[in-house]
């Protein structure tokens, strides 16, 4: 085999490096200890995607993608972690310790459960037009990464950044499947988007007020 | 008939803004004439043919109309128990507030959630679902106490990671369509459903447990139900009745639309078989729930997941007469369980606790509503004359024809089961006389008057259900199917 016949071309080596930023930096938020480092780690992921569906735009002359970016941009990046820190900036806490388990053994977990979404994806019968296929189990990580992150993490911050950075991975995975669903379609999506992110806010907001901290512990009291 | 479509989806909204504003006597009145207007208007689609309007975008068949008679029927007898649930004495000032929130937010979560069968298409179908789950989390965190924070972070939680695994379900769907459409296309119903006999169908299987995983959970499958009975039982009254009747319902219909375009790509066989695991799954676990609850409004949450794995089940079925069934059930458990709910909103306010241990002689202190609510547990356990009875009947009587007829063995015993739990505790409460019962009396006519309705319209559905909704039944088994 030649050199040639291994290399991944230009399109596919960006189009993987992106989707790869992406499942990392699911990890850099599993492990993060700062409610606050955890959401500036959201907004560099959906700068990644953003970047990603700019990059299909490009590479497939999609022209509503570009629009889709812009918003995506906007919203993901400006403005969902801007409402999220505004609502923290009263709680004087930064929460740490708020895991599970120790940062060693959730990451070790998120690699087996990476690795098998990764696998498991890659045995189905999908082709992609707009973006190499692997970019597909990529976005499986994410997506179960992101539920490890909601399960090992006893803070609402953590568990709500979970949630947004699921749509994140879903948001890959409609990029290599789905790059030409309509705009009218993705823009409702990120509408939705944002309104649960306000209603998440504000149920965090009470938690805090009621609880007087971020941490999940003290939810135990509806059993049976 | 387009106009019916629309004012459909305009008045409840257009209602909860100026609820938010208005006085709230003015809201509730306002509330009561939307509940009423809407369930008309979804009366008037009965026996239509299949309506469109905006160009597309929202279409009601004789599936759609089956679910948005569901939840305006609810959201109808739900407004005039609200009038009855808002006249407690207390300070005038935060009431008046607390009313006029939880009035706009009902009328935004029956518009969301009448919104739901209307629109045209998977992708605004989960739109519709995740507006609602929005709207009715905050409607549970609305009495701001410790344990209704808890439920609503919960639900919202929980419910909103299921629908992430929805989207993804949606959007695998679009990919399976994409095979025959070329890369951008609408994923409009008739569409999809047309073209469904050329999609791949290891991906159209791929979507379907996708789909049913994530919207099982707003529709409280087993083991994906965790959030429900914690919101059931901390939101107000009125919402956990809407919640559990006409909510549910709608989450069960996304799966319903996923099943229709599944059924065409690769036959029923597969559906049929994961709603199956999930059926039997949520109908035994609710029957041992069932059997060791204390609390009022938990006990009707757990009966809300033994009815929706009966949906399940019945789904399942290959007779056509079980899919019937399917769809009159959706409407008999909203009817029932709706008065279920408002039966125990009266209970809780008068003894002051959902605790069923604390709670004795029920008929004796509420002569109408005490008697009603054991009849409405009675109603919701299968018992004849009422509605449920005669969903039941018809996907047993279906599942005996089935080749596999263990299915309405499991059927039979899980609904048995559920039965023993819910009459003994409810009975007890209700039958065993005290001495020591709060004042006789009713605290509001509206609640009074909100289940008589429900139960009247059970027995209509359980005697003599009219003849042009039995016709619509069997119009939209037909769109499923099941062809009789």
């Amino acid at each position: 085999m030649t050199l040639l016949g291994v290399v991944p071309s230009t399109f596919s080596g960006g189009a993987e490096a992106l989707a790869l930023v992406v499942l990392l930096t699911e990890f850099a938020m599993l492990r993060a200890p700062l409610s606050r480092s955890q959401i500036r780690l959201y907004a560099f992921q959906s700068l990644a995607v953003s970047s990603l569906a700019v990059f299909v735009a490009a590479t497939q002359h999609i022209d509503d993608l570009y629009v889709l970016a812009g918003l995506s941009f906007v919203l993901k990046v400006v403005l969902v972690p801007g409402i999220v820190l505004r609502l923290l900036g009263d709680s004087p806490v930064d929460l740490a310790g708020s895991n599970r388990f120790g940062v060693a053994t959730m990451v070790l977990f998120a690699i087996g459960i990476s690795v098998f979404g990764f696998f498991v994806v890659g045995s189905l019968p999908v082709h992609s037009h707009s973006l190499p296929a692997p970019a597909l189990g990529l976005a499986m990580a994410v997506i179960l990464v992101a539920f490890l992150l909601v399960i090992l993490r006893a803070d609402v911050v953590s568990q709500a950044v979970g949630f947004f950075s699921l749509e994140n991975g879903v948001s890959v995975a409609s990029l290599v499947v789905a790059a030409g669903l309509p705009l009218i379609v993705e823009v409702a999506f990120l509408f939705d988007l944002l309104v649960a992110v306000v209603v998440f806010g504000v149920l965090m907001r009470v938690h805090h007020g009621r609880a007087k901290t971020l941490s999940t512990e003290t939810l135990d009291r509806l059993r049976g | 008939m387009g106009w019916d479509l629309l004012l459909v989806l305009t008045v409840p909204l257009a209602v909860s803004v100026v609820c938010w504003w208005a006085p709230v006597a003015l809201g509730r009145a306002l509330t009561l004439g939307s509940g009423l207007l809407t369930f008309v208007l979804a009366a008037v689609l009965v026996p239509a043919k299949t309506t469109t309007a905006l160009s597309g975008w929202l279409r009601a068949d004789a599936l759609s109309v089956v679910f948005l008679v569901a939840v305006t029927f609810l959201y109808a007898v739900t407004a005039i128990f609200t009038i009855g649930y808002m006249q407690p004495a207390g300070d005038a000032r935060t009431t008046a507030t607390y009313s006029r929130r939880l009035l706009a937010g009902l009328n935004l979560f029956a518009w969301a959630m009448a919104m739901t069968p209307l629109v045209n298409g998977l992708a605004l179908l989960w739109v519709a679902i995740e507006v609602t789950t929005v709207i009715s989390a905050l409607l549970v965190a609305i009495d701001d106490t410790d344990r209704a924070t808890e439920a609503a972070w919960k639900y919202v939680l929980i419910a909103s990671m299921g629908l992430g695994i929805a989207l993804l379900g949606t959007i695998i769907m679009y990919y399976a369509g994409a095979s025959v459409f070329g890369s951008a296309y609408e994923l409009f119903y008739p569409k999809l459903l047309g073209a469904a006999g050329h999609f791949p169908p290891q991906v159209v299987r791929l979507s379907f447990v996708l789909a049913v995983l994530g919207y099982g959970t707003k529709m409280g499958l087993v083991p994906v139900h965790t959030w429900l009975p914690d919101a059931h039982s901390e939101a107000p009254t009125p919402v956990s009745a809407l919640l559990s009747g006409a909510l549910l319902a709608v989450s069960f219909y996304a799966i319903l639309r996923f099943y229709e375009v599944t059924e065409r790509a690769i036959g029923p066989e597969f559906p049929r078989n994961v709603l199956l695991a999930f059926g039997v799954a949520s109908i035994l676990l609710a029957a041992l729930y069932l059997a060791s609850q204390r609390d009022l409004k938990r006990l009707l949450a757990y009966s809300s997941v033994e009815h929706m794995g009966v949906l399940a089940i019945g789904m399942s079925i290959s007779s056509p007469i079980a899919v019937v069934g399917v769809l009159l059930h959706v409407l008999a458990h909203a009817a029932a369980k709706g008065t279920a709910f408002f039966g125990a909103g009266s209970v809780v306010r008068k003894f002051g606790t959902k605790d069923m241990t604390r709670i004795r002689g029920g008929i004796g202190a509420l002569p109408w509503t005490g008697p009603m609510l054991v009849l409405a547990v009675l109603a919701l356990s299968g018992m004849p004359p009422f509605g449920v009875f005669r969903s039941e009947f018809l996907i047993v009587s279906g599942g005996l024809a089935d080749p596999r007829g263990a299915v309405a063995a499991v059927l039979v015993v899980g609904v048995t089961l559920g039965m023993l739990g819910l009459s003994w505790f409810t009975t007890r409460t209700m039958l065993t006389p005290s001495p020591d019962h709060p004042p006789r009396g009713e605290t509001s006519n509206w609640i009074v008057c909100s289940m008589v309705i429900g139960l009247v319209a059970l027995a209509v559905l359980g005697v003599h259900p009219p003849g042009q909704l039995s016709d619509l039944l069997t119009r939209a088994a037909d769109e499923l199917g099941a062809k009789i």
